[in-house]
């Protein structure tokens, strides 16, 4: 129990479209991310799916049943908002219990749930604070908990770890994998942050501009992205593009990442000079002004001593190189 | 503190300044309350002068509540005032939520219309007003006032209001709909509760003009039944004599309830403001 199925759905505020027709399939179990960068309509498909915005067109259909005209309440999902969103005059427990009271859920099955997502959670000391006692980290946990203990078919999250700081972000992070290993419930999870979907996602949903560009797992889309716009998304520092006609090829576009490339001091494909290196102890990045490729930024593993002004050559892995059509296409 | 923002002649100036406004604005309270406790001869003899134990009289008071009725008075403005207000951040709050919450076709239009009574005083309107309340039969009722009253206040209210739900977070009242609550639950117990300062801030602005207004109790509730306390301290006021303890001794009296529920609501003001400041 837990599959989703959205068939062409479109959405439009006044004359702006912002989904531009969106088929997906998500099985029961699926953890879901939706990435793209900001406006490209992934927090509105997301409040689509909740029932929080109506579609212009097409179905949201969760188990087979076809939602689009059910209120958010009725759908069997749970959502964690990026704000939190707790109630300010509530207790943790009444937090979470809240949802379920409304749906007269016996008070003792409230309890049994709460005190099970609170353990899940490590909330059990806070039960009876309320949320402007907590600490940021604290109130996501709360929030979460409350999807829990709602025991839906399908969890929502809305950038849950974007007003987080980073250390908490990647701590929280964990705990929202290990939630979906234990729970083994559908999620779909939004985010603009490619780490986070690369690390969190069974299936990532690449969007942009109200389109889907592509639908695969973490490694499909880092090894084999259908078109320039995931392979310059997905992976950090960002892929590098060069304009085919200076490099004498038929491709329009050229691209290679940071970590496919070697540097050397004495001779490679692509002469230039180091305009910026950025030491992070793990790995050196360079950004180096090639006279062929223009600025490119090389990704090289380890320590390496490289002093603005000096020259180098930098060699792409000819196996990972990437060649794009004029469509933006990738070139088989 | 740096020396750059605290040096003795700019503190001096400013507290200056502050002091001068203060007193200009509290001379002519001060000056009602002092002479509210002189006798006749003490008010026309010295009026700037504290009363004195010769000059001290309470014969003011004693006429205002011996009058029997100035506690009818004051039970009337308090009911007119407070049904008011009451109906003001109700409705206020309710189209500014309205406006603010959902998006419909005429929205902006329809707020601008809301507000267009900022600019146009209701008093333009009296005669038909005054038409209005004659047909109806509610001509010296309590309810004529309340109405009138809930009318002018709700323009600014809306105006207010409808800024501060704007800013109550979206993902909060969205949590309230999947946890299945209504909209009329996710108006009273999660935004009305978020926007309480700016609540305290309409009702300040609307009760006292509301308190102090003497133009339509005199047009539509004159009847002794019905007269509030500005109405009714114009008794003392007559053409040849006029009792000037009295009416020092209503006025004292009538701004002690304005008062009161001034500060019932500034303190929400300044709560407010902190918790906004520290989240």
């Amino acid at each position: 129990m837990g599959s989703l199925n959205i068939e062409n759905v479109k959405k439009a505020f006044g004359p702006v479209e912002v989904l531009k027709g969106i088929n997906l399939e998500v099985t029961d179990g699926e953890f879901v991310v939706f990435v793209g960068p900001s406006g490209c309509g992934k927090s509105t498909l997301l409040r689509v799916i909740a029932g929080l915005e109506d579609s212009t067109s097409g179905r949201v259909v969760i188990d087979g049943d076809d939602v689009s005209a059910t209120p958010p309440a009725k759908r069997g999902i749970a959502m964690v908002f990026q704000t939190y969103a707790l109630y300010p005059h509530l207790t943790v427990k009444n937090n979470m219990g809240l949802g379920l009271k409304q749906a007269g859920t016996p008070a003792a099955e409230i309890d049994r749930r709460i005190g099970i997502a609170s353990s899940m959670l490590s909330l059990e000391p806070y039960l009876e604070r309320r949320p402007a006692e907590l600490s940021g980290g604290q109130r996501q946990r709360v929030a979460i908990g409350r999807a829990v203990v709602r025991e839906p078919k399908l969890f929502l999250f809305d950038e849950p770890l974007s007003n987080l700081d980073a250390a908490l972000r990647v701590n929280t992070r964990l705990e929202i994998a290990q939630l979906h290993r234990r729970l083994k419930a559908t999620m779909i999870y939004v985010t603009h942050d490619q780490v986070e979907a690369m690390t969190l996602a069974d299936k990532i949903v690449v969007l942009n501009a109200g389109r889907i560009e592509q639908i695969g797992g973490p490694m499909e889309l880092y090894n084999s992205p259908a078109n320039e716009f995931v392979a310059g998304f997905i992976g950090s520092p960002k892929m590098n593009f060069v304009d085919g006609a200076r490099l004498g090829e038929t491709a329009k576009t050229i691209g290679v990442r940071p970590e496919h490339l070697t540097v050397d001091p004495k001779s490679g494909a692509w002469k230039g000079t180091v305009v910026h290196a950025e030491h992070l102890g793990a790995d050196t990045n360079l950004y180096l002004d090639c006279e062929k490729a223009g600025l490119i930024t090389v990704r090289i593993f380890g320590v390496y001593d490289a002093e603005p002004g000096a020259t180098l050559y930098a060699t792409p892995d000819p196996a990972k190189t990437y060649r794009f059509g004029a469509d933006g296409k990738v070139l088989k | 503190m740096s020396t750059a923002t605290r040096s003795l002649p700019r503190t001096i100036g400013a507290h200056a300044i502050l002091l001068t406004y203060t007193a200009i604005a509290l001379f002519p309270v001060i000056l009602v309350i002092m002479n509210s406790f002189k006798s006749r001869a003490g008010i026309f003899g010295a009026p700037l002068t504290p009363p004195t134990p010769g000059t001290f009289d309470l014969i003011g008071y004693t006429t205002v509540i011996g009058q029997g009725d100035f506690i009818h008075y004051f039970q009337n403005s308090l009911v007119v005032t407070v049904a008011s207000l009451f109906f003001v951040l109700l409705f206020g709050a309710m189209a500014a939520f309205a406006l603010s919450e959902y998006r419909f076709r005429g929205n902006t239009l329809m707020g601008l219309y809301l507000a267009l009574g900022i600019m146009i005083p209701i008093r333009l309107g009296t005669v038909a007003i005054l038409q209005l309340m004659v047909a109806s039969g509610l001509v010296n009722t309590l309810t004529a006032l309340i109405l009138v009253y809930t009318a002018q206040g709700l323009p600014l209210a809306v105006f207010i209001l409808s800024e501060f739900m704007k800013q109550v977070s979206d993902d909060l009242k969205n949590a309230g709909r999947i946890d299945g609550l209504s909209e009329y639950t996710i108006f009273f117990r999660l935004v009305l509760p978020l926007v309480r300062p700016s609540m305290a801030t309409v009702a300040v602005f609307t009760m006292i003009p509301i308190w102090n207004d003497l133009w339509f109790p005199l047009i539509l509730a004159p009847s002794e039944e019905t007269k509030t306390v500005t109405l009714g301290a114009q008794l003392f006021l007559g053409q040849f004599v006029t009792n000037w303890n009295a009416i020092l001794a209503a006025l004292s009296l009538a701004i002690m309830p304005v008062l009161i529920l001034y500060v019932i609501f500034s303190r929400q003001l300044i709560r407010g403001i902190t918790s906004g400041a520290v989240k």
